[in-house]
């Protein structure tokens, strides 16, 4: 089991620690909806280092990501972020990811922390470009700083004025550390991301410095557990719940991402046909009024018919109600379509909305 | 971790404390760990009866949910209805005012396997 250079921090807080990813990562502090609630009106920090990050260097670095992911990268300049994901030939999902533009001949790939191996292995096999792929995830720390306060905290421990818009990133020096400094987050709210290489030392040092900071801001450290209440607050897909190697992303909901026209990419042939024949089935976001918790893998009925499942669900610590991301027949997946979520043998009524479930 | 001695313990992390043949039953500090920030407590209102090793009721906390177990047989005398509107306080008085249900007990010798306070403090490793 890995360790990230924060885990002292952690123990030393308290945390409960959970195996995720093959890493020890703090699951929460000392309340889930404390530290979701932090983020949302103030300030919270997540250690984040399990994720993984995968550096393509090149003559035909774009040429090779353009090839591997949905989207149009050639739409990036450098310093420009952008969400996309990879596909198998089948148009099934092998991870969604971050796309980073340096130059021209270099990329960063940021990836989900339990694929990895699986990403790494997949960009090898399809690098048909000559590019040079560096697998740095066990190198980096990744801290993210998330929350309305969180412009002000990083800016005062930042070199370089933060004037930066979202999806964008550059490089700087924090705690004399080098540094990539990105707006970009997973919460729904304001945020940076901070990657560096180090030493447990000099992580902690950074830690601290971003405590000390936001101290007046009533700065929290949050774990995992409000990560996934907040990414689920926004409809954000995780991977492993909502997409993975059995669904697209047009019926993921990503079509958005995804640029069919940009040129060939992997699984775009099978992209055209499902285009072509009409989704089948669809990822919506479905919220109920009752008293009730939708939770992974139950089903969605409709007069006692499975017309599909849930991937993901909570109560939503902003709103307390229930919220869910599921997949439905297409038939049902239109906004305002009522379903039921099938709970422990009863059909609980339920209707299909709109992203975010938390309007700002 | 709090473990208190005088109170009988389930594998399932329930406690019951036996005053007479009356029973309160609870979800140990563990428990409510384990669990996180509890949300909502589900028990019938209409519940009359509960079973040993049978479920008769869920606690949600927002990352999951879970079965309560009967310690023992009986018939419910009281749910505590201060869990409706703060099920919170499971979380923050799992031994006092986070109690779920008083239970009138049927047979007392269902009470024999359940644990006491040393052999649950080494179920869960403290």
């Amino acid at each position: 089991m890995k360790k990230t250079t924060f885990y002292n921090i952690h123990e030393k807080l308290g945390a409960k620690m959970v195996e995720f990813a093959g890493y020890y990562m703090p699951i929460q502090y000392n309340s889930i909806i404390a530290e979701h609630k932090a983020v949302r009106n103030a300030i919270g920090v997540f250690d984040v280092s399990h994720m993984g990050e995968v550096f393509v260097t090149g003559e035909k670095a774009l040429d090779f990501v353009q090839h591997i992911t949905v989207n149009d990268a050639s739409k990036l300049y450098p310093g420009r972020v952008q969400y996309s994901a990879m596909l198998y030939p089948d148009g099934g999902i092998v991870d969604d990811l971050l796309v980073y533009k340096f130059t021209d001949e270099k990329f960063l790939l940021v990836i989900n922390a339990s694929n990895i191996e699986k990403d790494f292995n997949w960009m090898q096999q399809n690098n048909k470009f000559g590019v040079e792929l560096s697998n740095q995830s066990d190198e980096y720390s990744l801290l993210a700083v998330q929350g309305p306060f969180s412009k002000e905290v990083v800016q005062a421990i930042c070199d370089k004025e933060l004037d930066m818009e979202y999806y964008h990133f550059f490089e700087s020096k924090v705690a004399g550390i080098d540094m990539i400094i990105s707006r970009t987050g997973y919460t729904g709210e304001i945020g940076y991301e901070l990657y560096f290489k180090g030493t447990v030392a000099e992580a902690e040092k950074v830690w601290n410095k971003v405590f000390e900071a936001g101290e007046k801001f009533g700065i929290k450290p949050a774990g995992l557990g409000c990560r996934d209440s907040l990414r689920l607050e926004m409809g954000y897909c995780l991977y492993g719940n909502d997409i993975d190697a059995t669904t697209n992303p047009l019926e993921a909901n990503l079509g958005w991402i995804t640029k069919i026209n940009k040129g060939d990419f992997i699984g775009r042939d099978v992209l055209l046909k499902v285009k072509a024949e009409g989704l089948k089935r669809k990822l919506v976001p479905i919220s109920s009024d009752e008293k009730v918790f939708p939770r992974h893998g139950y089903d969605l009925t409709i007069d006692g018919k499975k017309i599909g499942a849930v991937t993901s669900g909570t109560v939503s610590p902003t709103t307390e109600k229930p919220i869910a991301l599921g997949y439905v027949d297409f038939e049902y997946s239109k906004e305002g379509s009522t379903v039921n979520f099938f709970i422990r043998g009863k059909e609980v009524p339920a209707k299909v909305v709109s992203l975010p479930f938390v309007k700002k | 971790m709090n473990v208190p001695e005088n109170l009988k313990y389930t594998k399932e992390h329930e406690w019951i404390s036996v005053n007479g043949n009356i029973g309160t039953i609870g979800i140990t500090d563990y428990a409510q760990g384990e669990l996180g920030d509890v949300v909502f407590v589900d028990i019938d209102s209409g519940l009359s009866e509960i079973q040993k090793n049978q479920s008769f009721g869920t606690i949600e906390a927002v990352k999951t949910v879970s079965d309560m177990y009967g310690p023992c047989g009986g018939k419910v005398l009281e749910i505590n209805s201060k869990l409706a509107d703060s099920p919170e306080i499971i979380n923050s008085d799992p031994f006092g005012d986070g109690w779920m249900v008083k239970i009138e007990i049927s047979d007392m010798t269902e009470l024999n396997d359940l644990l006491d306070a040393a052999a649950y403090k080494k179920l869960i490793g403290g």
